[in-house]
């Protein structure tokens, strides 16, 4: 039941996008998060939504993982829709019954969020977690912040905690499936009775489940410390980034591909937020 | 003067001046460079405790402790800490709970990368590290997908990786089925025959003692038998007294040897029994 829980959703390949910097990536995230939100019509949004398509054919992503992303978010972006298509007002009354008035502008602006939505979750999630693998995401995560480090920021240990939970995920996974069926084959019920009976019946997972994590805790730190492990000082790194032409190719590109957004909501003119 | 001295060394996990208690009383030992020593005891005798006074980990109440002529006990300052902790490396009890990364080569680069090594000679000790223990073609992979062998194997590249001299197993085989525990055996072997490390062996298991060349056996009150695996075998009355069993085959030409055959004692792996009863029995004939 547990087992098919991937660790990060990382999908390896050998794409541009597989090979740009992860901190070239996290940078580029951050542009098109911008992009997205100065996205104000109809037009610049749909370029959007044509960039992030093929953003997910140039990370070589089959169709199907487009489904799969967005079926998490279905609810959300169901629920935020239908909640703005009452929420605005405007000129163009269509349908009235009762107390509800449904407008034109109303029916753009729940298209608006809807895709608003679906371009941050797809471009993010190309752009990071299916073309990043989780440990190129810390390292870069950690080198692009390092300045903060000046004013006392503990970055090194934010990715080394960050490290640390990503490897005991599947293990974690796999204890909590070892405890719960020790505890079925004595007899526990995690699946029927109310809901109240169902999340008291999980008491007797977790606390075997806590105390194995605190005992491996322990473990884990004296063996880091026994390979010399005191935190960040004088600490070099086997795989060091660094940025080719081909990384700032990327960049100059998204830049322009952003502003090219921006220019289209700015100048031409159609149904806006 | 030996590569590693303990004199007089006791420990408590109750209180800091031993005075009761004591898991470690008055223990002293010796182990020169080079050697393959397998350290035997039940559970709780401190053998455990002792390997981890050896890097720091915990530091005696009295006596003292000499690693390659530095007293560890008189500086602890980082730099002497990590000084000691390059020297002797540590493989633990369960590989689960020594590997932090998410690719087996990072947590291999995890030691020289704490020790401010160059990128280029890291990237060669990790290859190194790795074709040592036979894992270079699972360098990518995650730790968690590998069996409990290869993640043991993993965490032994680890220690390589630092460059250190001896190598500490704290009953690094008991959580591994028997196939593992060949694995790790074999690399044990080799590391000492073949890479000239310092490997002490810490146990329980008798036929994996046997492969060493010194075993030193403790209990509560210190260590009680310290030879090679012939001497200390031979001695099965005082392993059973300490709660030990003796390898099968030492044991039955111990039984035989009291009731009247003549088989020599402390005799060491099946063909070696084998030869000795058929040479006892041909004896008795003639």
């Amino acid at each position: 039941m547990l087992r098919d829980v991937t660790l990060g959703q990382y999908i390896p390949g050998n794409t541009l996008l597989h090979k740009t910097d992860p901190r070239m990536k996290l940078i580029i995230s951050i542009l098109f998060i911008v992009a997205v939100f100065l996205a104000k019509n109809i037009w610049a949004m749909l370029a959007l939504t044509v960039l992030s398509f093929i953003l997910v054919f140039a990370a070589g992503l089959k169709a199907k993982m487009i489904v799969k992303t967005l079926k998490p978010i279905i609810f959300v972006v169901i629920f935020t829709s239908v909640i703005s298509i009452f929420w605005r007002t405007g000129e163009n009354l269509i349908f009235e019954f009762w107390k509800i008035r449904i407008y034109l502008e109303g029916i753009i602006y729940a298209i608006l969020i809807a895709l608003r939505i679906i371009v941050l979750v797809m471009g993010t999630s190309v752009l990071l977690s299916y073309t990043t693998s989780p440990i190129a995401l810390t390292d870069g995560l950690e080198q692009l912040l390092s300045p903060l480090k000046k004013i006392k920021v503990p970055v090194h240990d934010f990715s080394m905690i960050m490290t640390i939970a990503l490897r005991f995920i599947p293990t974690l996974i796999e204890e909590t499936d070892r405890i719960m069926s020790a505890q079925r084959s004595r007899g526990a019920d995690f699946s029927s009775g109310s809901l109240i009976k169902r999340a008291k019946a999980l008491v007797p997972i977790f606390i075997p489940l806590f105390a194995s994590l605190i005992r491996r805790a322990d473990e884990l730190a004296i063996a880091m410390e026994c390979r010399c492990y005191v935190g960040d000082n004088g600490r070099t790194s086997m795989n060091k980034l660094k940025y080719s032409p081909r990384d700032f190719a990327v960049l100059i590109a998204f830049v322009g591909l952003c502003a090219g957004v921006v220019l289209i909501s700015r100048f031409i003119p159609g149904p806006t937020f | 003067m030996s590569y590693i001295e303990m004199r007089n060394v006791c420990f408590s996990y109750e209180d800091d001046t031993c005075e009761n208690k004591a898991v470690l009383d008055n223990v002293s030992l010796n182990i020169e460079k080079g050697e393959f020593v397998a350290v035997l005891g039940r559970n709780g005798s401190g053998k455990s405790t002792l390997a981890k006074l050896l890097n720091m980990i915990l530091t005696p109440c009295s006596g003292e402790i000499i690693i390659d002529g530095v007293n560890i006990c008189e500086d602890m300052s980082d730099e002497a800490m990590l000084a000691v902790r390059k020297k002797i490396g540590m493989v633990f009890q369960n590989p689960d709970n020594q590997i932090f990364a998410t690719i087996v080569e990072e947590d291999v680069a995890f030691g020289p990368e704490n020790l401010g090594v160059e990128s280029s000679e890291i990237r060669r000790r990790v290859d190194e590290a790795l074709a040592t223990v036979d894992m270079t073609e699972y360098a990518r992979h995650a730790p968690h997908k590998l069996s409990g062998g290869q993640k043991q194997r993993v965490a032994i590249a680890g220690v390589l990786a630092m460059d250190g001299e001896c190598i500490v197993f704290d009953e690094s085989t008991s959580m591994l089925d028997p196939r593992g525990r060949a694995e790790i055996c074999e690399v044990m072997r080799k590391l000492n025959k073949e890479k000239g490390k310092t490997v002490i062996h810490i146990t329980h298991n008798m036929n994996e003692a046997e492969m060493a060349d010194r075993i030193i056996v403790i209990d509560d009150v210190g260590i009680r038998l310290d030879g090679s695996p012939k001497e200390v075998f031979s001695d099965v009355q005082t392993l059973k007294e300490l709660g030990l069993e003796a390898p099968q085959a030492t044991e039955l030409c111990d039984m035989l040897a009291r009731s009247g055959f003549d088989i020599g004692r402390g005799i060491i792996g099946e063909e070696n029994c084998a030869s000795a009863i058929e040479r006892a029995v041909k004896l008795r004939r003639a």
